[in-house]
């Protein structure tokens, strides 16, 4: 919050590939990227729970975006790159298939996800925000994460 | 770490951190008193004064936060120990009981102040015993006039604040309305040591006053004002008239105890560093490793650079596990408490002698070693000490003594806790055991073996179901909690000379040995303290056991074996290769599993990493553990490993 923004209101969302689509988070929630790590898969996790990597020391669940987002799993690749989140004090390392820009889109501009879809995914997106003539989601990082520990509990 | 300090929440919890240490110094000293008591011996007046002034600390910090039951207590007490120090009253032991009692009162006062409930009632005949004690008439039944016929001679009081007063905010003008409240007359203010104003440095204090009291206030009266201040003030109140020269109560200095000196850091500090420190460990193992896969020449000037940082790393993590010990004193100061409480409740008179107090261990052990411990106090009570009228039939004096020790032994903390009752009644035990069908009728039993139906689940030799004890949730509980803490727990017994338990536990639960294994190309560790042998699976006597499950015979007994990887869904059972190893391991009920596993890889300490943020629990796996190489293994918890339904995984049978 101490740089100043050209939009006095602007939200700066950090984009990036899954499969052929185009997802984002906001970008305060963001902690770290990293290279591809192989994670400990965990016994009788869900699905979409990746396994754990070790952050400098700290064990760190990692989700693999694409499954918990109800799309086919992401193949594990070393490409990859995990995005290191952190939201109501809980952080989770996301498996994306890269990274690819920062945009800066006013908060006006971010429309709620219509409510027509029962899929379980859908209930993760928490806006859709339209940059330049694309529409992407916006993660909904809060609905993402608890439902880790209901899971796994 | 996200929200601003408040400075008063800040104070307020340095303020219970300090009540702790000052309830500590109070118990140390009543307990010094006690045996003072005892032997009729003169008692000294520096316990007394430690323990005035601790209760006085413990009432100053009090009032500032507005706990006014908390004062009101600590006041009562320290009335009492005022009395005691001015040597009106020579303590006889139920007095000192009493004022442990009150200990006990003003420990749960401070607890529910630190925790903001509201605060508990003492317990029935405490106040009034404290009352009685004082001699003469109580402070608050004393209005001024009728208690000083005897001395009428005013008072004088010369008042010289210090800087350090205004600097903690205090007011010498409400000090002074205070005493005129008190009927304060010719007040004066003494300029004597005010400077040139050239000299004059506006920070400091310069001013003194002096003032008469009627000669009916009492000093301790004239005194409470001065209570917050004392230690910033220059004070002195006397009778005007030649006479003895009365201090306020508190204004002695401790004599100078010889204390290594110690700041307090934020146990979060401690965590990080120790976190960091594991880090630099791991860190530096990947190196090591990493280098000699590159082929360093282990006789290198590099390869000795290496070894010597080796040693440092591990230099410095044994420093911060010692940074994290605590004596287990306060824990056994809790105990005397425990002990006290069941004493009173089964009328039976104990008293609990500590030693090895100053005994450091981790703090995570500590705290879980205050439940069991407590549960084992009241066994000890309720069926180790007899009643004193059986005891002193027995020749022994009617007072129990229950014995609590703490000692370092190879590399271990060993708690042991014996009491000298009746011993343990060997039939008695083998008969409840055969009734609740824990044992079959003619099962052969040695004495240690009988001595170990203590710990089964569901044995109780208790007739009635007492509050103490007796429920049947004793000993087992006890066993349970002390294996989960890595530990082991032992009985001694002789018939008629007493009871004892002895605990042998981790210094720390931070670090532990493992045993790495691999199982479906992923690494686990097996804790070193639960595994009994390892063998080779295909040298061993296996007989099948329904549709899946499968029975070995290790160490003459068979035991369920249980597939590492198809228990935890990585794989179908009954893949096991031909060198698959058994590893025979000993749950904390005592059932025993023989984990199937593809190889062993290594033996050796590893820093457990608590699984939290998101997973809730998982299933058979008990922490994680960062690798040599970096990579994450869980640590698998055997026992209950064995109970997860999965296939491979026998019913769970009792063989043993």
């Amino acid at each position: 919050m101490t740089r100043p923004h050209d939009d006095t209101d602007g939200v700066e969302l950090l984009t990036f590939r899954l499969g052929a689509e185009t997802f984002c988070l906001d970008i305060m929630s963001v902690r770290e990227l990293r290279g591809w790590t192989r994670p400990t898969p965990l016994p009788h996790a869900p699905a979409y729970l990746a396994g754990v990597i070790n952050l400098r020391g700290t064990i760190l669940p990692v989700i693999d975006l694409a499954a918990r987002l109800g799309m086919a799993p992401v193949a594990a690749e070393p490409r990859h790159v995990i995005v290191v989140v952190e939201a109501a004090g809980q952080s989770a390392g996301l498996i994306v298939e890269a990274v690819s820009d920062i945009h800066t889109v006013p908060r006006a501009a971010l429309e709620p996800p219509p409510a027509l879809s029962a899929e379980g995914g859908e209930a993760c997106i928490a806006a859709l925000a339209l940059v330049e003539d694309r529409l992407i989601r916006i993660v909904d990082l809060a609905a993402l994460l608890p439902t880790v520990a209901a899971h796994a509990a | 770490m996200t929200h601003a300090p408040d400075p008063l929440a800040d104070l307020r919890s340095g303020f219970f951190v300090e009540c702790a240490e000052l309830l500590e110094r109070l118990q140390d000293a009543l307990t010094e008193l006690e045996a003072a008591a005892e032997d009729a011996a003169a008692t000294d007046p520096e316990v007394v004064n430690t323990a005035f002034r601790a209760v006085h600390s413990i009432k100053g910090g009090a009032g500032a936060f507005g706990l006014t039951a908390l004062v009101g207590f600590a006041h009562r007490v320290e009335t009492v120990l005022d009395a005691l120090r001015d040597g009106a009253i020579r303590p006889r032991a139920e007095d000192v009981a009493l004022l442990i009692r009150s200990a006990d009162h003003l420990a749960d006062l401070v607890s529910a102040g630190a925790a903001g409930t509201g605060a508990p009632d003492p317990a029935a005949g405490i106040e009034a015993g404290l009352a009685a004690l004082v001699p003469g008439p109580r402070p608050e039944a004393a209005p001024a006039g009728t208690d000083a016929a005897h001395d009428n001679r005013p008072w004088q009081v010369a008042f010289r604040p210090q800087a350090a007063l205004f600097a903690s905010g205090n007011e010498p003008l409400f000090l002074l309305q205070a005493l005129a409240d008190l009927g304060a007359t010719d007040i004066r203010c003494d300029f004597a040591a005010l400077p040139r104003l050239a000299a004059l440095d506006p920070e400091d204090s310069y001013l003194g006053w002096r003032l008469t009291l009627p000669a009916t206030r009492r000093g301790a009266e004239i005194g409470e004002i001065f209570d917050f201040v004392e230690d910033v003030c220059d004070l002195t109140m006397e009778r005007l008239a030649p006479a003895r020269p009365t201090t306020t109560p508190g204004t002695e200095r401790p004599a100078a105890v010889a204390e290594t000196p110690s700041i307090r850091v934020d146990l979060d500090r401690v965590d990080r560093l120790m976190n960091l420190v594991g880090e630099l460990a791991i860190n530096q193992s990947i190196l090591t490793q990493s280098l000699s896969e590159g082929g360093l020449d282990a006789h290198s000037a590099l390869a000795a650079r290496l070894e010597t940082l080796t040693g440092l790393t591990r230099d410095i993590q044994d420093s911060v596990m010692t940074m994290r010990a605590q004596p287990v004193k306060p824990l056994f100061q809790r105990m005397g408490r425990v002990l006290r409480e069941t004493a009173a409740a089964l009328g039976k008179p104990a008293r609990l002698k500590l030693e090895g107090e100053a005994t450091e261990v981790d703090r995570t052990v500590i705290e879980r070693l205050a439940d069991p411990l407590m549960h084992m106090i009241r066994n000890a009570l309720d069926h180790g000490l007899e009643p004193a009228e059986e005891r002193r039939r027995a020749g022994k004096p009617a007072e129990g003594t229950i014995t609590l020790t703490a000692a370092h032994r190879a590399g271990r903390l060993v708690v042991e806790l014996g009491d000298d009752g009746r011993g343990l009644d060997r039939a008695r035990i083998r008969a409840a055991a055969e009734q609740r069908g824990l044992i079959a009728r003619d099962a052969p039993l040695g004495e240690a073996e009988t001595d170990l139906l203590l710990f089964r689940p569901g044995f109780s030799t208790a007739g009635g179901v007492t509050d103490i004890s007796g429920r049947g949730v004793g000993m087992d509980v006890v066993k349970t909690a002390i294996t989960r803490l890595g530990g082991r727990i032992a009985i001694r017994s002789e018939p008629g000379r007493g009871t004892t338990f002895s605990l042998s536990l981790p210094l720390t639960l931070a670090v532990m040995d493992g045993m790495v294994v691999r199982a479906a190309g992923q690494m686990f560790v097996v804790p070193v303290a639960a595994i009994l042998e390892t063998a080779k699976l295909a040298a061993l006597d296996r007989r099948s056991f329904g549709a899946e499950a499968a029975l070995v015979r290790l160490r003459g007994a068979f035991a369920p074996l249980c597939d590492v990887a198809a228990a935890l869904g990585m794989r179908t059972a009954g893949q096991t290769g031909a060198e698959a190893i058994a590893i025979l391991t000993v749950a904390e009920d005592g059932s025993r599993t023989a984990l199937v596993v593809d190889a062993i890889l290594d033996q050796r300490q590893i820093v457990v990493k608590p699984l939290r943020g998101g997973f809730g629990r998982l299933p058979g796996i008990s922490a994680a553990t960062i690798l040599g190489d970096g990579r994450i293994a869980l640590i698998l918890d055997p026992g209950e490993l064995a109970r997860l339904p999965g296939p491979g995984t026998g019913p769970k049978q009792e063989v043993a």
